[in-house]
């Protein structure tokens, strides 16, 4: 028999309050590992979702950052429009590898979701496959004519239309049917959810003639950005957005957030701490005369140091166990939470618990194990079996 | 015979507040192996006291104490663990068992502490002496009285001490129960332990060898017929 198990089998003397400090381990160790779970997979869910659109640099109507940032990768209406013509103009640049203009619009649906919702649409040309070579159909075709009357439907929303390739779609308030010539494969990205129909009939249709929503880029060579966005200076009408922009610019948002969670779990890992040491304290006071006659009998100071230490360091163990488990089993709840809560959320797994950080959350709470019973073991250690043994009588 | 035991003029005062109280005023005496001596007296008398140091439990104000030919006077506490561990058994009138733990894990403490391999063999032996052997798996808070002094006697045992110290090792027990751990008692002092028990209890001090009284923290001599005061 090991120090280790007479710790272990001590915790089960008062189980309720075992329990219940086991518990605020716990809590503490589940609110961590989901909020830096929640970091990781929110960056990683932006960077794919920045990623997936293809382009480094958009050039947009000018207009709040803020505002166009969020727009873009999560479509809405209150679109600003540039003239067709400085597509023609940026062009000619050397430096661009690829580009492609779009025409965003979005259509009020009364019958959308039961309670009407907006559907986007969106007009792109054929460059628009070049920067996303990853796009591919479900079934169907590229539009057979750059001025047809027909649409391509975004994974999501075919499902939700319920249209297959052939199928005629009905544009409401607009009293114009399509014929859908293809339907694209999931990308993961909001793409998903977009009807998308050549530019040239968007801008007929839409009644927006030689009007454009944005211009994706990709640059032969990223370092050359900021000299390429310096020469967009002298366009009035536009501004230029990098990715990398965007990336922060969400970030910053998501920051405020992070920073009450973050104290949060400040604040329940102290409680937690408190408790253990309040529950340590309170078993070593209670067995003051059972640590006398364990000195009596031969122990030494490290031997009671140990004990009192061994059975922190379970407690902290075994809460952040179940603080892991508790983590997991709710990440799905906090997934839903954020995506109500945060100004953009990215498609995809926002909360990403890998077992690197399971593994360092239980070192973590071991190591509170470890600070919170220096304490109490240095108390029960410093007993004088003496005195310890006569407390009692 | 050897003494295993011996104790010059040992005092121990105690202050409270102005007042210094002499719980041990010159005590003299010493035990050899196989002897077993009672201590008897009043209430507040020293027993306890003195149990507390010649077991190196408590350092004595002056005097001197030997045990097994060493001086353990000015030992260090760490030194103190080893005579302990090595040379001194207790028995307690409350027994003091790790009440979470069984009977056998209870009895094993000492080797846990000691940090030696445990000895199955040797703890059968010690528990079938004491009449354990039966009861070993269960957690001794379900134990009777007297099994528990049982257990706690084995628990000294283990490290096979040369004294075995017992601070009223009967008080709470009954009648019977105390006859049978005092003929355990017995046993052990013919096999050569010396055993030092202070008690309130003066038919058990009376089957002892040696009486030694105390009172007010010193040795008096009295007569057999005055043994009751
Ligand atoms: N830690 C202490 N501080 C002050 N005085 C003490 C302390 N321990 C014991 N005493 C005093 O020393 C004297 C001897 O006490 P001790 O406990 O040794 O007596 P005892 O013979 O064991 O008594 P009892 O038969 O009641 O157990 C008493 O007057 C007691 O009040
Ligand atoms: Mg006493």
């Amino acid at each position: 028999m090991k120090l280790f198990i007479i710790a272990f089998k001590n915790l089960k003397r008062k189980k309720t309050r075992s329990v219940l400090t086991i518990g605020g381990v716990a809590i503490a160790v589940a609110v961590l590992v989901s909020l830096l779970g929640f970091n990781a997979g929110y960056q990683i869910a932006l960077n794919n979702d920045v990623d997936k659109m293809g382009y480094q640099v958009l050039v947009t109507a000018k207009g709040c950052p803020y505002e166009a940032a969020t727009l873009m990768l999560k479509g809405g209406g209150g679109l600003r429009f540039m003239e067709e013509e400085v597509f023609d103009r940026i062009v000619q640049d050397e430096r661009i590898d690829k580009i492609t203009p779009q025409l965003i619009n979005t259509v009020f649906d009364a019958d959308k979701d039961g309670g009407g919702g907006f559907t986007m649409f969106m007009g792109i040309e054929k460059s628009y496959l070049t920067l996303k070579p990853w796009t591919e159909f479900k079934e169907g075709e590229w539009f057979s004519d750059e001025n047809a009357d027909e649409v391509i439907i975004g994974y999501e929303a075919a499902e939700l239309e319920q249209r297959r390739a052939g199928d005629k779609i009905f544009i409401p308030g607009i009293d114009k049917v399509l014929t859908v010539s293809g339907i694209f494969e999931r990308t993961g990205t909001q793409d998903d959810g977009v009807i998308m129909l050549p530019l040239k009939t968007a801008q007929r249709i839409f009644d927006l003639e030689k009007k454009l929503t944005g211009i994706g880029i990709k640059l032969k060579d990223m370092t050359e950005l900021p000299a390429f966005e310096e020469d967009l200076y002298d366009e009035a009408s536009i501004q230029v957005i990098s990715m990398a922009q965007v990336k922060g610019t969400i970030m910053n948002l998501i920051s405020t957030a992070q920073i009450l969670v973050t104290s949060v779990a400040f604040i329940a890992i102290i409680v937690a701490i408190f408790g253990v040491v309040n529950t340590i304290l309170m078993s070593v006071f209670e067995r003051t005369q059972e640590i006398g006659v364990m000195k009596a009998i031969g122990a030494s100071k490290l031997d009671v140091f140990s004990l009192i230490w061994y059975e922190t360091i379970l407690i902290c163990g075994l809460g952040g166990i179940v603080g892991s488990i508790i983590a997991i089993l709710a990440g799905n709840s906090v997934e839903f939470f954020v995506k109500k809560l945060l100004p953009y959320a990215p498609e995809g797994n926002l909360v990403h618990i890998t077992s690197g950080l399971l593994l360092l959350s239980l070192v973590g709470a071991i190591v509170l194990g470890l600070v919170s019973g220096i304490y109490p073991a240095y108390r029960a250690s410093s007993m004088r079996p003496i005195e310890a043994i006569r407390s009692g009588e | 015979m050897d003494n295993i035991l011996e104790s010059k003029s040992i005092k121990k005062y105690y202050h409270r507040g102005s007042e210094t109280v002499k719980a041990l005023d010159g005590v003299d005496f010493e035990i050899a192996s196989g002897e077993m001596v009672a201590i008897v007296g009043p209430s507040g008398s020293g027993k306890t006291t003195l149990m507390n140091i010649i077991s190196c439990l408590d350092n004595p104000t002056e005097g001197q104490l030997k045990i097994a030919g060493k001086d353990v006077t000015n030992y260090t506490e760490s030194q103190l663990i080893k005579i302990r561990r090595e040379n001194i058994g207790f028995v307690f009138q409350q027994f003091y068992l790790i009440p979470t733990l069984t009977a056998k894990e209870n009895i094993e403490l000492p080797f846990v502490f000691s940090k030696k391999s445990i000895d199955p063999q040797r703890i059968n032996t010690v528990m079938e002496r004491v009449g354990i052997q039966s009861k070993q798996n269960i957690q001794v808070n379900q134990l009777s009285g007297g099994d528990k002094q049982r257990c706690c006697l084995a628990r000294s045992l283990m490290n096979d001490p040369a004294i075995l110290i017992a601070d009223e090792p009967t008080g709470k027990l009954e009648t019977q129960v105390r006859d049978a751990i005092f003929s355990l008692f017995d046993e052990l002092v013919q096999s050569g332990l010396a055993i030092f028990i202070a008690t309130h209890d003066l038919e058990l001090a009376e089957k002892t060898q040696r009486i030694i009284h105390l009172q007010d923290g010193k040795i008096v001599q009295r007569e057999e017929s005055s043994l009751y005061w």
